[in-house]
């Protein structure tokens, strides 16, 4: 456990992509099985444990440690892991290295679970604050060391001379702790034989395009589709070596989300991998990125939460089909065969996404200024811009430059009060960073329209931090109110991409994407907009509730 | 006669009635008693300032001779009445010439302790504990999460690192008052005895350490130079230069960055620091409730930092606490502080 710790912590702290990729490589090379082999699975999310949870870390802290002084660390540190390691009573006598990750595996895996508590806790004597850390992050399942499952792979392929993408390919074929994978890269064994069709495919990426680029732009050579507001993801389905029905819903960098997803990986009734975009569709309309993110951040998926957030995917892209690779053909014939594709698939939980018809760019301008009259009707709320691209483009992994621009819609700014503030957690950890802010209303009141926590800098951050620290005029529990009076207080520019009428704000509307675009340390609070203002950019129709 | 009669809060900082003084005042006020040197404590532009000669010194040294009205020196033990009130000034631990101020009335003693340390410190003077009826504490690091592990173990770490990468540099950012110069003597304690390089902020308070008799070693500024000649060098600079093209000048920096504040990854991460030292000029949460407990106060008023979270535990102890919410202090170890 001490040298999957270390290396968990080395990898914390390298930013380079390379440095990385070495600490991997090397890991993997001087690590034996199966010991690698689970540090692979749980480094790329492949793992989950039954009984071992965040909850069973909490009840832990809450035994051994104050409650409110806990409360008070955890909020500081925003990693419950982080904290519970650092705060751990520690028992030096006992402190031991004779823990391996596969015994920690195994036994989270096998141990009953009303014998885990004493179990786990019992490794937590023995482990020092590194290795603490790491058995703790293994059982709340967010690594959070900047590495990707497609980076992984990539040091495996280093480790074995291939590339990432022959590593891709044999990869779905076996199962933690990939014995066979390392077999086959240290050239011990023939590659595990995978059904082609079930596989991820590094996806396609996209280039953000300047309306003057358009002059230099032919029309004919390019079509268009909306930028969806959901998550990028790949479904693939089909057959294994041994005839068994397979399907998986892969994330833009290869991650498994089939278990976040189990009633949409259960319509998956094609041998086929399709490009496409995870969105979830309710009374009618494509919702937003907000609605889907209430359900991506539920750890179990119960019925009811797959009732009340149907889950579907709008694909634009067809990659496989049965065992023949699609990619190098031009996106006009994929999407010839993608329209087929899913004309022949009704049942399964996809739909198309639609083309945006337009023969000059100017068309192309007015339809993504106003996508509902443009031709996305109902699903206007979720739609964030226009993709273009080239007709003659084949499916290249990377961001490869002229063939796909995403042209996103102007944001919306205005300018608002900073009026509460509280610790936020992963990266901006520790400092005062999701900032509430308000308008001012007809009766000369504040009131809150939105949350941000992000758009600025680190250099930012530090700076706000200290604004909220030095300007709190009241503390309930976390959240700090800020100074906000006519005169004193701080101002904020936030952008945002949209506006709706929302029953569950006070205000009345809710932001899509906001988040600070400038710091107004020049601008006096009572010189901020107004809901008024506000209300107006909410989409025609909506103005009154 | 009541503590808050000798000693409460105000806008500008702690103030003294019997003595109209304040303690760490943050903005200009006629009469001032600072307790060291870092610079949100140690503020330039009151009427006089009352301090140790070293932190009478530092302030020259950063703000220039003129940076107050008048000044008076006043030794560790040393006694001086103004009024009914009598002061002393006691090692504080945290930097050279850092005091926790001892302020007596009536037969109620209340210190004062500004920011202190209970780490051995080669660069000042230990911790003196000092007998009171109320401690006036800060609360930086007063969270359970916060165990300072010892600075030569830290430095440790930092020599490991330059072994295993000789042809890297590695720049530490230290802020400039203190915590550089502490890094400097724990390099030596520990043998290095290259020369260190530093960045020009460093300079004049490094030579004002040494003039004061604090050895360091052969402490060099940061010249223009070809790469190769910085390889294998430890170099140091302010915390803010990490983030500048200084450290471009230097071949493949190992940024490395001293601070309690290390002790979270999220911190050192938000930095793209890679070699995180912890090694911090405050006490951690076990030394603040030690140090509580030495005092045999009765009372503890809490200054800035996580006041909570220290005031919950004087409660456990059955001691009365509260948190005076002072402003403007405790950002000295912040990254990306001003040097």
């Amino acid at each position: 456990m001490n040298r999957f710790a270390a290396l968990l912590d080395r990898l914390a702290y390298e930013p380079r992509r390379l440095g990385k990729l070495a600490l991997l490589e090397a890991y993997f090379r001087d690590t034996p099985d199966p010991d690698r082999g689970w540090a692979l699975a749980a480094m790329t999310g492949a793992l989950t444990f039954k009984n071992a949870k965040a909850g069973l870390v909490r009840n832990l802290a809450a035994e051994r440690t104050d409650p409110l002084l806990f409360g008070l660390s955890y909020d500081f540190v925003g990693d419950l892991a982080e904290t519970v390691a650092l705060m751990w009573p520690a028992d030096a006598t006992r402190a031991n290295a004779q823990l391996t990750i596969t015994d920690v595996v195994e036994g989270l895996q096998t141990t009953p679970k009303a014998e885990l508590p004493r179990v786990v806790a019992d490794w937590l004597d023995r482990l020092d604050e590194n290795g603490r850390w790491a058995l703790l992050k293994l059982i709340t399942g967010a690594l959070r060391i900047g590495v990707s499952a497609r980076l992984a792979r990539t040091a495996l392929a280093q480790l074995g001379g291939k590339s990432a993408d022959e590593v891709e390919d044999v990869w779905h074929a076996d199962a933690p702790p990939y014995p066979h994978v390392f077999a086959w890269l240290e050239g011990r064994a023939e590659a595990p034989s995978v059904a082609t069709t079930v596989r991820f495919y590094p996806p396609m990426l996209s280039h953000p395009i300047e309306p003057e680029e358009f002059a230099g732009l032919d029309p004919a050579d390019f079509c268009a589709e909306w930028k969806w507001d959901g998550i990028r993801v790949q479904a693939a389905a089909g057959k294994d070596a041994g005839a068994k029905r397979v399907a998986r819903l892969y994330s833009r960098t290869g991650e498994d989300l089939s278990g976040g997803f189990p009633d949409l990986v259960a319509g998956f009734d094609f041998e086929a991998v399709l490009d496409g975009e995870l969105l979830i569709k309710r009374g009618g309309g494509v919702q937003d990125f907000n609605t889907l993110q209430q359900r991506l951040n539920r750890k179990t998926v119960t019925p009811k939460i797959m009732a009340e957030f149907p889950a579907f995917i709008r694909v634009y892209d067809l990659l496989a089909l049965a065992d023949e690779d699609l990619r190098a053909l031009p996106f006009a014939e994929r999407r010839a065969k993608l329209e087929a594709f899913v004309s022949a698939h009704p049942l399964a939980p996809i739909d198309l996404s639609p083309m945006v018809p337009f023969a000059t760019w100017d068309e192309l301008t007015f339809a993504r200024a106003d996508p509902a009259d443009g031709g996305a009707g109902f699903d206007a709320g979720a739609v964030e811009g226009v993709m273009i691209k080239r007709r003659d483009a084949p499916y290249l992994a990377g961001r490869p430059k002229g063939y796909w621009f995403k042209w996103k819609r102007d944001p919306m700014v205005i300018d608002a009060v900073l009026m509460y503030a509280q610790r936020g957690s992963g990266k901006r950890s520790s400092f005062y960073s999701d900032y509430t802010f308000g308008v001012w209303t007809e009766a000369g009141e504040l009131t809150p329209v939105g949350k941000a926590y992000f758009g600025f800098t680190d250099e930012e951050l530090i700076e706000l931090d200290k604004f909220v620290r030095n300007n709190t005029e009241n503390r309930f529990g976390p959240v700090r109110e800020v100074t906000h009076t006519k005169t004193k207080g701080l101002v904020l520019e936030v952008a945002f991409e949209g506006l709706q009428r929302s029953a569950r704000h006070k205000s009345g509307v809710a932001m899509r994407f906001p988040r600070i675009s400038r710091i107004r340390w020049d601008k006096p609070p009572r010189d901020a907009d107004t809901l008024e203002a506000l209300e107006k950019l909410l989409p025609k129709g909506a103005e009154r509730a | 006669m009541q503590p808050a009669q000798i000693l409460h809060p105000r806008p500008e900082g702690l103030y003294c009635p019997p003595a109209d003084l304040y303690v760490d005042p943050t903005r200009p006020v006629p009469r001032a008693l600072i307790t060291h040197g870092h610079s949100d404590h140690a503020r330039a532009g009151h009427g006089s300032v009352l301090a140790t000669p070293e932190t009478l010194a530092i302030m020259a040294a950063r703000y220039g001779a003129a940076f107050a009205g008048s000044t008076q020196a006043l030794s560790y033990g040393e006694r001086l009445k103004i009024g009914d009130v009598t002061f002393s000034l006691h090692s504080a631990g945290h930097v050279l010439g850092s005091a926790q101020a001892a302020v007596e009335c009536g037969g109620t003693r209340v210190v004062a302790s500004g920011d202190y340390k209970r780490q051995s410190d080669p660069t000042c003077a230990p911790f003196e504990v000092v007998p009171c009826d109320v401690f006036i504490s800060e609360a930086t690091f007063a969270l359970p999460v916060f165990t300072h592990p010892r600075a030569e173990d830290e430095v440790k770490k930092l020599l490991a690192s330059v072994a295993m990468f000789p042809e890297r540099a590695h720049v530490v950012g230290a802020y400039a008052l203190g915590k550089a110069q502490r890094v400097m003597a724990e390099l030596r304690r520990a043998g290095w005895d290259k020369p260190i390089f530093v960045h020009g902020a460093l300079i004049a308070l490094t030579e004002l350490y040494k003039a004061h008799g604090v050895e360091l070693g052969e402490v060099l500024p940061v010249e223009t130079a070809p790469k190769s000649y910085y390889v294998g060098a430890i170099v140091m600079g302010p915390p803010g230069a990490l983030q500048t093209p200084w450290v471009r000048r230097f071949p493949d920096p190992v940024t490395c960055f001293a601070s309690g504040w290390m002790r979270i990854r999220a911190r050192a991460r938000q930095r793209g620091v890679e070699l995180p030292l912890v090694i911090s000029d405050h006490a951690d949460w076990p030394d603040l409730q030690r140090t509580i407990l030495d005092t045999g106060a009765g009372e503890i008023w809490i200054t800035h930092g996580e006041a909570d979270a220290l005031a919950h535990w004087c409660g456990t102890q059955g001691l009365q606490a509260k948190a005076l919410h002072l402003v403007g202090y405790g950002d000295e170890e912040e990254p990306g502080a001003a040097a």
